[in-house]
This record gives structure tokens, C-alpha cells and sequence, in this order.
């Protein structure tokens, strides 16, 4: 079971009181943007084995979302931290690193 | 005139731990920004206590506030001056982004009190409930088994728990189970 510590009120909290929230870090393509893009941001998921970024929202507790890196392979949590951020604070990359070296994520490495 | 009940109208039950059900409770739900002077005085004047920090309950009786999120507050007191203290809140706010509602007959309050109280929220929310973990002066939201929850200590064998009105019945069914007596699991003996 995952246990995830909420950025925002600090509790350890264990899977059954958090909603997953998908993928991280999508960027929309609304309207005036190409079908193709627009596909992409629909549909299109990353679906690794091995570092992973999430959304998740702490639904019963605080009610906030924020943002995890995992790994899909081994369970292990790298980091969470704010919802408030368009890609990953250095530290959660270094935190990666240290453990996956040569981790890649979309854009992020 | 109507005279407002609460949920289950002081329902109690004895088994390894006493459960009773509180009554009305005044309850003003306040959002804003946290760090604001202004609602800090009006919390110091409704409550008498200070804007608390993360997970800070700061209650006695009932009258106190208790951190809910990084811009949430739930500010306790007496259900017949909630209409009163509501009004001054709402008026020492006015200007700053900042909203105060009353809550107190969306919740329902239970006290579950005696020396194996632990036991008895141990096996209904996922936290950790030793004296070293969680102690009074602190609040944690969470699940109590199937519906949203949140309590703090009122003293070191007395849990506040506090739960939508809807769901009064089945929290009050789920702490009487788990207060059965002979239930006693012993995980949090001192």
C-alpha cells in the first residue's frame, strides 16, 4: 500500500485516504489548437515502468492536491510537493537521481 | 417556535469505551488566508484563542479552533452565540477575501472517552494513534471507515469526533461496534 506524505498538512497518509488524480505535469491544449495535439492531450499517457509523476488529492483530509514522484516498479516514493508547479523542483529530480540515475520522464530528466 | 436537535439527541453507549453523542455544537467554517491579521483578531474574538498552525487544535470545551487545511479554519462555540459571533466574524472580515458560514447543523459531534479510546479509533481511521503520535492540541482529518471524519483529544483517554449530520447514524453504529465489550486490543497500553 502506498503511504504519501501530504505536502500541505504533513500527515503520512495511506492510499485509502487519497484519490488518485492521473498524470502529472499536463500541459492542455484547448480550443484553437491542432486535433493533433488536442488528441495527445486527451488521450495520450505515459504508462512506465519505473519513475512516474502523479497527481493526487489528500480527499479525506485536507482536500488538497499536490504532486507525487513514484516508481511504478518498486512502490519506493521519491517526493511529493506542491500542486502549485508546472514540473518537478530540483530536489525531487536530484532525489530521483540519487536513486534511478538516467531517469527520463517526458520532458523531464 | 422549533427547537433544534441535534442528530442522534445525545444518544450514549458503554462498552470498553464510553461513545456518547455531544449535541449541538456551534460550528463556523472560515477560509481565507491564514496568515491575515485580520482573521487572526477575529478568531482571538470569537474564540479567545490564536489562528492555530498546521494540525493545531486549540480547544476547551466548546469553544476553540482547529486547523481543517492551509486556508480553512473550523472555529467552535457555544450553538446558541453562533448566530452573534457569525455576525462579528463576517463584519471584522469584510474587505478581505475571506468567508465564514455556519456549519453547526451540517455536523454531528461525538465524545469517545475512557482509558481504551485509542483502541477504539485505532480500528476505524488509518492513523497512528500512540501517545507519542497523536496527543490533545492536535486535529487529524480523516476516514472513519466509509465516511469522512476529523476528532482531536479533549484530554489524554477523550476523543472529540466530528462528522457530516448525514452520516451521524452510521459513525454512531461504527463506534458502538468497535466499542464492544471484550473488544479490547491493547496496541496503544501505556
Amino acid at each position: 500500500m502506498l503511504i504519501l506524505r501530504c505536502p500541505c498538512c504533513g500527515v503520512d497518509a495511506e492510499e485509502t485516504e487519497l484519490a488518485a488524480g492521473g498524470e502529472a505535469h499536463l500541459k492542455r491544449f484547448g480550443p484553437g489548437s491542432s486535433d493533433d495535439d488536442f488528441h495527445d492531450y486527451l488521450f495520450m499517457r505515459e504508462n512506465p515502468k519505473g519513475v512516474h509523476f502523479e497527481r493526487w488529492r489528500h480527499a479525506n483530509g485536507c482536500g488538497k492536491w499536490f504532486h507525487v514522484a513514484r516508481c511504478t516498479r518498486t512502490l519506493e516514493v521519491f517526493g511529493t510537493y506542491s500542486a502549485q508547479t508546472t514540473e518537478p523542483p530540483q530536489e525531487i529530480k536530484d532525489a530521483i537521481t540519487a536513486k534511478r540515475p538516467g531517469w527520463t520522464w517526458r520532458e523531464f530528466s | 417556535m422549533s427547537e433544534p436537535i441535534s442528530a442522534l439527541n445525545h444518544a450514549s453507549y458503554d462498552g470498553i469505551a464510553s461513545v456518547k453523542e455531544c449535541g449541538l455544537q456551534g460550528m463556523i467554517t472560515l477560509r481565507g488566508d491564514l496568515s491575515d491579521k485580520l482573521l487572526d483578531k477575529a478568531v482571538k474574538d470569537a474564540t479567545g484563542q490564536k489562528a492555530p498552525g498546521q494540525r493545531e487544535a486549540l480547544v476547551k470545551g466548546d469553544t476553540g479552533v482547529c486547523w481543517m487545511s492551509s486556508d480553512e479554519l473550523l472555529v467552535l462555540v457555544p450553538y446558541a452565540e453562533v448566530g452573534a459571533k457569525l455576525l462579528a466574524m463576517t463584519a471584522a472580515l469584510s474587505g478581505t477575501h475571506a468567508l465564514a458560514v455556519n456549519v453547526s447543523d451540517a455536523r454531528a459531534v461525538f465524545s469517545v472517552s475512557g482509558s481504551h479510546a485509542r483502541d477504539v479509533m485505532g480500528k476505524l481511521a488509518p492513523v497512528d494513534f500512540s501517545p507519542q503520535a497523536f496527543q490533545p492540541g492536535q486535529i487529524r482529518r480523516t476516514r472513519l471507515a466509509q465516511v469522512a471524519g476529523a476528532f482531536w483529544m479533549d484530554d489524554a483517554d477523550t476523543f472529540r469526533v466530528v462528522c457530516f449530520r448525514s452520516a451521524a447514524d452510521y459513525v454512531f453504529k461504527l463506534l458502538k461496534t468497535a466499542a464492544q465489550p471484550g473488544s479490547e486490543v491493547g496496541a496503544y497500553n501505556r
